[in-house]
């Protein structure tokens, strides 16, 4: 075979297995949500469907796919269909940089746990968090309905806004590394996890990185009480579950991609060598599931912020905040005065 | 020509590019004529991925896609009076024709003035941010076109800022 054949095979079978990984993922996070939240509320949640409710997600899926599909007699057709996937694709995308794991050998081909370590993922994913929001917009859009469109506008300006503070707060590792490599970014955080290192940079990006979700405290895109559901509510049955499904998605890698730039990605300890560089993908996956706890526990525990507050924390705290963490930092490293992981 | 992946590859995002900008100049409505620019300039960025110049495609679809397109529809979709503008084209369509015909004639001139078959892709490391970072601050690359633009930039902040104040 020759070595685009072998590369053409490498990339589709990662592929296939990232994203199938992703959308039981996204399946088994909404178990996770529900259930976590009922603990914290002292409720039970789901747990008639299979053992501990494992089949719940199942059950939701198929009566999902059974809802009628309600398009609006004003809405731009066409694109009303395209939102849900211009939503999803960003989502399923944006873990292709993200490295999995060291080199394994399986059956004697060597390969890397990762899709692509390519040199600007760093920018790569700012990049596909960029146009996510297309979708959201869209969907408003099309919708012809004013709370609709509200709901996609808000949720515009807010990626927006907090798209700049987000940048800058990744730019600490980089600087700090020298790279916008992931792998070097990781490699670099083998003896201590950058968080330690940049704590407000990376406080900084976990804030932004609810909003770029549309997570509590910032899911004002879809505030019930002012919007009924925002840019999703003329949406129904399989449509509805394909924005569902991004945004469980985008949990996910928001999770693993703090998890890479801040915590270590998967590394921990040198314990990733262990069964022959196999354990890799269970750290990052460990790392991750305790992000997406995070992120259910703050939607538990905060209120949701208005949304003057929400444009003034994000403009005049996080920006001018990330701004002077990223001068601090370059000068520091200029003058030699902060350790250098390059 | 032998066809290869990379021909391949360019022929569907030549397609997506200059489908687009069909789609820009022949939609009806003016936010598909949007979408149809950002499918033109996603094309773009995956020329430059054939080119080897990631760097480029990444800030073409963080710049252009993520920021010039996204502002550019939102501002369609708020403006309520372009929305219900039917006609394809305006008064200043004989302008346009012009310089659009300008444009394409000093294009064509310089394109087949080099178009010997296919020409290789030019001799640059794979890994040249470094590289383009200090040309961005060197005296003898690109300081003044880069002050300049900053200089720029920086006007056109402000003059948003004193338009939202009024």
């Amino acid at each position: 075979m020759s070595d685009f054949t072998i590369f053409l095979i490498d990339a589709t079978v990662k592929s296939v297995i990232i994203i199938i990984t992703l959308l039981t993922g996204f399946a088994y996070a909404t178990l996770l949500e529900r259930r976590f939240i009922a603990l914290i509320q002292q409720r039970i949640g789901p747990n008639r469907a299979g053992p501990f409710g494992l089949l719940q997600p199942v059950a939701d899926g198929i009566k999902l796919f059974f809802k009628e599909d309600i398009v609006p007699l004003q809405a731009d057709k066409v694109i009303f269909t395209l939102a849900p996937a211009i939503t999803a694709v960003p989502a399923l995308i944006v873990l292709a940089v993200v490295p999995l794991g060291g080199e394994v050998n399986l059956f004697g081909y060597k390969t890397t746990l990762g899709l692509a370590n390519i040199n600007v993922g760093v920018l790569y994913i700012l990049a596909v968090t960029s146009i996510s929001v297309y979708g959201i917009v869209l969907a408003g859009w099309s919708s012809a309905n004013k709370y609709a469109m509200l709901g996609g506008l808000r949720s515009s300006a807010q990626m927006i806004s907090y798209e700049l503070a987000m940048g800058l707060s990744i730019l600490a590792p980089v600087m700090l590394t020298g790279s916008m490599n992931l792998q070097d970014i990781i490699n670099a955080q083998k003896d201590v996890w950058f968080i330690f290192i940049q704590p407000i940079a990376g406080i900084i990006f976990i804030i932004t990185m609810l909003a770029e979700t549309n997570r509590t405290p910032f899911d004002l895109p879809e505030a019930e009480q002012e919007l009924t559901a925002g840019y999703h509510t003329e949406y129904s049955g399989m449509k509805f579950a394909g924005f569902f499904m991004a945004e469980y998605i985008k949990m996910i890698a928001v999770s693993a991609i703090a998890a890479s730039l801040f915590f270590g990605g998967y590394r921990l300890f040198g314990l990733e060598n262990l069964l022959g560089g196999w354990m890799g993908p269970f750290i990052l996956g460990a790392k991750v599931i305790a992000g997406l706890m995070f992120m259910i526990w703050l939607r538990a525990t905060l209120p949701r912020i208005r949304y003057d507050h929400l444009m003034a924390f994000g403009w005049k705290v996080l920006l001018p905040l990330s701004l002077a963490n990223a001068v601090v930092t370059a000068v520091l490293l200029a003058l030699g005065m902060f350790p250098a992981f390059a | 020509m032998t066809i290869t992946p990379v021909t391949i590859a360019f022929a569907v995002l030549a397609i997506f590019t200059l489908g687009g900008g069909l789609g820009v100049v022949s939609s009806r409505n003016m936010v598909h004529a949007a979408l149809y620019l950002v499918l033109a300039l996603f094309g773009v960025a995956g020329l430059y991925v054939l080119l080897e110049a990631p760097f480029l495609a990444a800030i073409q679809v963080l710049v252009y896609m993520g920021a010039i397109a996204v502002l550019i529809t939102i501002t369609i979709m708020v403006t309520r009076r372009i929305m219900g503008i039917t006609e394809s084209v305006n008064r200043q369509w004989p302008l346009a024709a012009g310089i659009a015909a300008l444009v394409a004639v000093t294009l064509g001139f310089v394109v087949l003035g080099l178009f010997n078959g296919l020409l290789p892709v030019a001799d640059v490391p794979p890994d040249n941010i470094e590289q383009l970072g200090a040309a961005f601050v060197s005296h003898q690359a690109y300081l003044l076109p880069f002050e300049v633009a900053s200089v720029l930039l920086l006007a056109a902040m402000i003059g948003a800022i004193v338009v939202a104040r009024d």
